[in-house]
């Protein structure tokens, strides 16, 4: 079964344990400047999102490359950079309508979220589970689940 | 290691930013933020000095947590010689500009000298250099943030900075970050007024890479973080109602002062609590709370983000207050609320946003407030001298004499001073509800005897924070005490100012105590410092920067006489609820306090004390 993160911006409170797991996994250090997860501050409306790629099926990002630096993990379905290959030229980042791919001017190379291999950190960090990772089949399932709760069986039973 | 290492000295008379190694003897012993900017403050000015004179410094500190996951590792703190007390200050602030500063790859900021023109510190990692602020004197904390963040293109930046209240003196000005979030108390802003200092301004990219054993350090934290989640306080109590949760709790309890402390139980306390802020308005059929929201790596979410009531008197015509916005807190929310008797939720969240957008301490302007209102129903103060009719209750008087203190203008000039000057300057001096001049929180020192013996002896002045017994005398944590007992009380104190000397230090937030011994917080600073970080050396560091701000408060002049509360907290009993007939029994547990801190009767630490915990 594949997974898709799964984001609800109505438990996020903001804390940014997301974006220090995600720096932490893939750089060793502790820096949210480096996470391919960010969350947004909608201040003025009290509103907070967590966004992230959402991992196209025909991607945007991987049709760009010209040297084909971007590739299907088989198992987790996640886009990746392959960095020994990337020439950090941009032109993916120009073409992800999202702006989730990102270039790194410290390293010459372009980032963006590849799933963990299947463990995302940011989903073990968040303590509201505003980000969950779930079947990519049925990322609708909790949203379904709450509206079935709200039928009314008792008129169905009568 | 969880230090950076490295301090960034800025000399505002020179305008010159150097970087120097930490001191890592004195990280050794103090651990940091509070307890290591304090010993650099202690170190390199005269006690004596007037606050705010250029020879006064101010320091903005991180500590080895800070920026980490461990569950609100986001504080920082400012620690000078404050401009309200006279005291050693230390006001410590959550959001998300404290991280910055350890993520640009310092461990804290020491400001020293006077600026001769208004200027802002940018940093952004190495680079430091201070810039003209001629453009931003004058404008409010939100207009310098919004106005440094377009000017330096860059929205990622975080920013704090003095609002009217910092720049124009008020005596309890406080340094405002990330819009709402405060280093607030005993005048940290307006030291840094004096020092023509407008903002500070951080982008920083480096993160945090020292930690010294990783994947212990990551153990820790989970394990801790489960310690909070679990917990009912920490886990659905804060998140869901905030620190205003203890509004009624504290009510009931006879302990909710009132009226500038002349009762302990106020008829509105609902009409201002949680609870209310939850609730539908019958104008618009919105609650006033839009939802919760946490600082930096805070796992508890206890922050509130409220809209208001776009008809009410006091925003009806101001747009820009119909916006979500920070508050209410419970501290807030009593100090401008219930010690002036002003039941008006919406009155409340627009002084408090005027207290975040001008930078100003709620607590301290509400109750000097409070304490005017007084003085207007004894007939010392007119209406003419006021400018307005300013009885207790009158939430119109409450929203002008906010305006009027941010602008200074009229008597907001008066209340700039503090309640402590002010009723002074009207013959009353006995009717400021303050000690060391810094005004009382929201817990009343006669139904809750710990806390009060908390508030006269608390080093920064009146303050809740530096010994929180309120968790054991009403909540029950870590175990229950009787409020009104005396008995007990010095030691279970002393634990806790110690122990909150180290949760400051460490650069986390003390509400996580509600849940977290130090046995919680051991593992992770262990596991994030070099060198040895037992229960014994933390214990021994709250108690060695206990007594090192004493020593720093009796060379400025302070003495034991300035550890007591005012006549009324002991001569006019509780007249309802639990504590009805009770006054404090500060007389009583002095003596034992000193004793049990190994000081002299006259407050003085022995020889032998300040020996052992080498000092």
């Amino acid at each position: 079964m594949q997974k898709s993160l799964h984001i609800d911006p109505g438990k996020c409170t903001g804390c940014l344990q997301c974006e220090m797991a995600c720096s932490y996994e893939h750089t060793g250090a502790i820096n949210p400047s480096k996470s391919r997860i960010k969350v947004f501050d909608f201040e003025h409306e009290g509103r907070k999102v967590p966004y992230t790629c959402t991992q196209c099926a025909d991607a945007w990002c991987m049709n760009a490359c010209p040297v084909d630096a971007i590739v299907i993990d088989l198992i987790t379905g996640a886009k990746v950079v392959k960095e020994s290959t990337c020439v950090g030229c941009k032109v993916c980042t120009i073409a992800c309508p999202f702006g989730t791919i990102n270039y790194m001017a410290d390293v010459g190379k372009v980032q963006k979220c590849d799933l963990c291999d299947g463990d995302p950190k940011c989903v073990t960090a968040c303590p509201t589970a505003a980000i969950t990772y779930v079947d990519a089949d049925w990322t609708g399932l909790d949203r379904m689940r709450s509206w079935a709760a709200k039928a009314n069986t008792a008129a169905v039973a009568a | 290691m969880g230090w950076n290492k490295k301090v960034l000295r800025v000399n505002l008379t020179a305008g010159t930013c150097t970087p120097e190694p930490l001191n890592m003897e004195w990280a050794n012993d103090y651990l940091g933020s509070r307890g290591l900017a304090s010993k650099y403050l202690v170190s390199e000015i005269d006690p004596k000095v007037d606050p705010l004179a250029p020879e006064n410094k101010m320091i903005m500190s991180t500590g080895p947590l800070t920026g980490t996951m461990a569950s609100t590792g986001g504080r920082y703190t400012v620690v000078t010689k404050g401009a309200l007390t006279n005291a050693i200050a230390c006001s410590n602030s959550g959001g998300f500009f404290g991280a910055e500063l350890k993520y640009a790859g310092w461990d804290m900021i020491i400001f020293e000298g006077k600026s001769p023109k208004p200027v802002y510190l940018a940093l952004e990692n190495d680079k430091a250099e201070l810039r003209d602020a001629a453009h931003l004197w004058g404008k409010s904390c939100w207009e310098t943030e919004e106005t440094i963040k377009r000017l330096h293109q860059d929205p990622l930046t975080r920013v704090c900075s003095i609002g009217g209240a910092g720049e124009n003196g008020v005596l309890y000005a406080g340094i405002i970050n990330d819009l709402h979030r405060a280093a607030g108390r005993s005048g940290v802003g307006t030291v840094m007024g004096s020092k023509n200092l407008k903002a500070v301004a951080i982008r920083g990219t480096k993160g945090v890479s020292g930690i010294r054993d990783f994947p212990a350090f990551l153990a820790a934290t989970t394990a801790a973080k489960k310690v909070l989640a679990d917990n009912a306080v920490t886990g659905q109590g804060l998140p869901t109602y905030g620190t205003q949760v203890l509004m009624n709790v504290i009510n009931e309890m006879g302990a909710l002062p009132t009226r500038n402390h002349r009762d302990v139980q106020f008829e509105d306390a609902g009409k201002i609590s949680a609870e209310a802020m939850h609730e539908k308005r019958p104008t618009d059929g919105k609650a006033h709370l839009v939802t919760n929201a946490a600082c930096f790596g805070c796992t508890i979410a206890c922050g509130r983000i409220s809209k208001m009531d776009e008809t009410h008197f006091s925003v009806k015509n101001s747009p820009k207050y119909w916006g979500a916005s920070g508050g209410l807190e419970y501290e807030a929310a009593w100090a401008l609320g219930a010690a002036n008797g002003v039941g008006d939720l919406e009155a409340l969240q627009y002084v408090n946003m005027l207290c975040n957008e001008h930078g100003m301490d709620p607590i301290s302007f509400g109750t000097t407030v409070g304490a005017a209102m007084e003085l207007f129903e004894l007939g010392i103060l007119s209406k003419e001298q006021i400018g307005l009719e300013a009885p207790f209750g009158s939430a119109e008087a409450l929203c002008k004499l906010a305006e009027m203190t941010a602008a200074g203008e009229g008597f907001g000039k008066d209340l700039a001073l503090g309640s402590a000057r002010m009723c002074a300057k009207y013959g009353r001096p006995d009717l400021s509800m303050s000690v060391k001049s810094q005004e009382f929180p929201a817990y009343d020192g006669r139904s809750i005897q710990g806390i009060g013996l908390g508030y006269a002896t608390s080093n920064r002045g009146a303050c809740h924070l530096r010994g929180y017994t309120v968790a054991s005398e009403v909540l029950g944590i870590p175990v229950k005490t009787d409020p009104l007992a005396t008995e007990g009380k010095p030691e279970l104190l002393k634990a806790f100012q110690d122990a909150t000397g180290v949760f400051d230090s460490a650069g986390i937030c003390v509400f996580t105590s509600f849940a977290w011994t130090l046995a919680d917080v051991q593992p992770q600073i262990q596991a994030a410092c070099e060198g040895d970080w037992s229960m014994e050396k933390l214990n021994l560091v709250g108690e060695r920067i206990w007594n090192m701000e004493r020593q720093f408060n009796l060379a400025a002049g302070l003495t034991g006489k300035d550890d007591d509360l005012p006549p009324r907290l002991k001569t006019e009993p509780c007249k309802t609820g639990p504590g009805k007939g009770v006054v404090s029994g500060v007389e009583q547990m002095m003596p034992i306090y000193y004793q049990v801190r190994g000081w002299t009767p006259e407050g003085v630490p022995e020889t032998a004390t300040l020996e052992r915990l080498g000092l």
